[in-house]
């Protein structure tokens, strides 16, 4: 009697080992109506046009954004004459710059966040201290540690580059004499103005998880075993259902532009970040806001900033950045705290205890299998940037005179 | 050209885009939320119909005493979140217009999450005031 029991426990345990692993290696199950919506929801073709800024007359005038190309590129901007926008947003890095925090004329306190895809947001930089583009690309360029440099100055090189002038002039009238302090104002906030019209131009493109979300809705299944693997299906469906990544990481640019605390601790010996709650103090109080003097709406009509949550809940909070190409974009986080994809998803899977504020996320308890699944499909997110090329570099004729500022 | 024609597709697309949607405005109207302690019922109806996430949008709250007659004067505060995760709106929406036989317009509404969300009406008239919950499962 004793005898059977050992081959018996051996034979369950075999059984039990064959179970699992055809659960894993058995094909993915077909997608429900539910999911093929909620997918069809993530797809890029599901991005509806670009929002108008409406503070901003010149946001989608061509002219605007081949001014902006030059000023992004233009180290001659900043205060040691060596700094530019695209030293942390570099096109060739998604317009990040790998650094855990910005390193400009001194170390930021916070991670580059991408620019790509950045016009559909109504607020700007981890807490959402700005709420246009043009407001944001002026921050950058008066604090000490990134550009240093200040608005008298920049304004007074684009009155003595002729190229510049012309092109000021061209779209926002003359420019204002040096004395004139509040022509300066509105020069400065003009250049913004400009650099914003090329940034809106830096989109995502298509990526393999478009394709797979193509040949689902058109039921082609050879096409979806052809596009993902079946470890990046399982992920994709952790993704949108057991995990809950699609609470935040929700429409076709994987984020709801909200801010949430997700328990991210500071790194040893800094002091936590207070995120949203302050950020929003700083975005009600900036002179550049969509309800300021320098906005080109005559209705001020400002919703975002009017119903604007305030308040102790957004301690800690951070904004969802996009999901799509993360590829080359780490290290991650708003101090770059992860250098990879899987420490990221660790993070989640433990959900700690926030520093300040409470992190709403639930751990996930998952295994390694699970874990590297979600990976998996992350980087089917990976693809070149939809904006053609000629306007990912510093435009022709600008660079060797740039380069030798540089020197 | 394929970019046009991907444009055209894409455009046609999104506008078949549906995320989850909560009540539909006729089920709205119709359904009345009594407050905490029995003195008032609220009814909403969203401008945005179906209510999906992500998008600004207002309602219209209609707010009776128990007996069913309209108050008109009311101080309406309005608050809400999702309990399973601790947090609040995204926007601090408010009361913006008095229209009348009871109807109140709401703006600055957001919800920037699926899942389960409780509105929660103040309404102070007359000197009393009372609570009302509203469930939303988006």
């Amino acid at each position: 009697m004793r005898r059977a029991i050992l081959p018996a426990a051996v034979l369950a345990i075999a059984a039990a080992a064959l179970a699992g692993w055809r659960w894993h290696t058995a094909a993915p199950a077909p997608w429900t109506d539910a999911e093929i919506e909620i997918l069809r929801s993530l797809w890029i073709g599901s991005l509806p046009p670009l929002p108008p800024d409406p503070t901003n007359a010149v946001a989608d005038d061509e002219r605007a954004a081949r001014f902006g190309q030059r000023l992004f590129f233009d180290v001659r901007l900043s205060g040691n004459g060596a700094v530019s926008c695209a030293t942390c947003h570099q096109p060739a890095r998604r317009f990040t710059d790998g650094l855990p925090k910005a390193v400009g004329i001194g170390t930021a306190r916070r991670n580059t966040r991408s620019i790509v895809g950045s016009a559909y947001s109504p607020w700007q930089y981890w807490d959402g201290r700005r709420d246009s583009l043009w407001a944001q690309a002026l921050t950058p360029l008066e604090t000490p540690v990134e550009q240093g440099g200040d608005r008298e100055k920049i304004v007074a090189l684009v009155a003595t580059d002729p190229d510049y002038r012309s092109r000021y002039e061209a779209l926002f009238g003359a420019l204002p004499a040096t004395d004139d302090v509040h022509g300066v104002d509105r020069a400065f906030a003009n250049l913004g103005k400009a650099i914003e019209a090329y940034e809106r131009r830096i989109l995502p493109g298509p990526s393999r998880f478009d394709a797979y979300v193509e040949a689902v809705i058109a039921g082609d299944t050879a096409a979806q075993h052809a596009t993902f693997s079946d470890d990046e299906i399982r992920g994709l469906r952790l993704f949108i259902g057991e995990a809950n990544c699609t609470q935040c990481h929700n429409g076709p640019l994987f984020t709801n532009n909200e801010f949430h605390n997700t328990g991210v601790i500071a790194f040893p010996g800094e002091v936590p970040d207070k995120g949203r709650v302050q950020g929003v103090r700083e975005v009600l109080a900036d002179p550049f806001n969509c309800a300021g003097e320098f906005s080109d709406d005559p209705t001020h009509d400002c919703p975002e900033l009017d119903f604007a949550r305030t308040g102790v809940t957004l301690i800690g909070a951070m904004r969802t950045p996009s999901l799509r190409n993360l590829g080359g974009a780490q290290p991650y986080m708003h101090e770059g705290q992860f250098a990879t994809l899987a420490d990221v998803l660790e993070n989640y899977n433990e959900a700690p205890l926030a520093m300040i504020g409470h992190n709403e996320a639930k751990p996930l308890g998952f295994g390694s299998r699970k874990l590297r699944e979600l990976e998996a499909f992350l980087e089917t997110l990976d693809a070149p940037l939809a904006t053609p090329v000629e306007w990912l570099a510093p435009p022709s004729g600008t660079g060797d005179r740039q380069q030798e500022q540089q020197r | 050209m394929i970019e046009r024609k991907a444009r055209t597709i894409f455009g046609a697309l999104f506008v078949l885009v549906a995320l989850a949607p909560g009540l539909r405005a006729d089920q709205q109207a119709a359904t009345q939320y009594p407050s905490e302690h029995g003195l008032y019922t609220v009814s909403y109806e969203s401008l945005l119909d179906p209510i999906v996430i992500n998008r600004m949008h207002s309602w219209i709250l209609t707010v009776r005493n128990a007996d069913g007659t309209p108050v008109d004067d009311a101080e309406i505060t309005v608050d809400g979140g999702m309990p399973a995760h601790n947090h609040g709106l995204p926007t601090q929406p408010r009361v913006t217009q008095k229209l009348g036989e009871g109807r109140y317009k709401v703006e600055g509404l957001r919800f920037h999450m699926q899942g389960h969300w409780e509105m929660k009406i103040g309404i102070a008239a007359s000197g009393k005031t009372d609570t009302v919950i509203i469930p939303l499962d988006l």
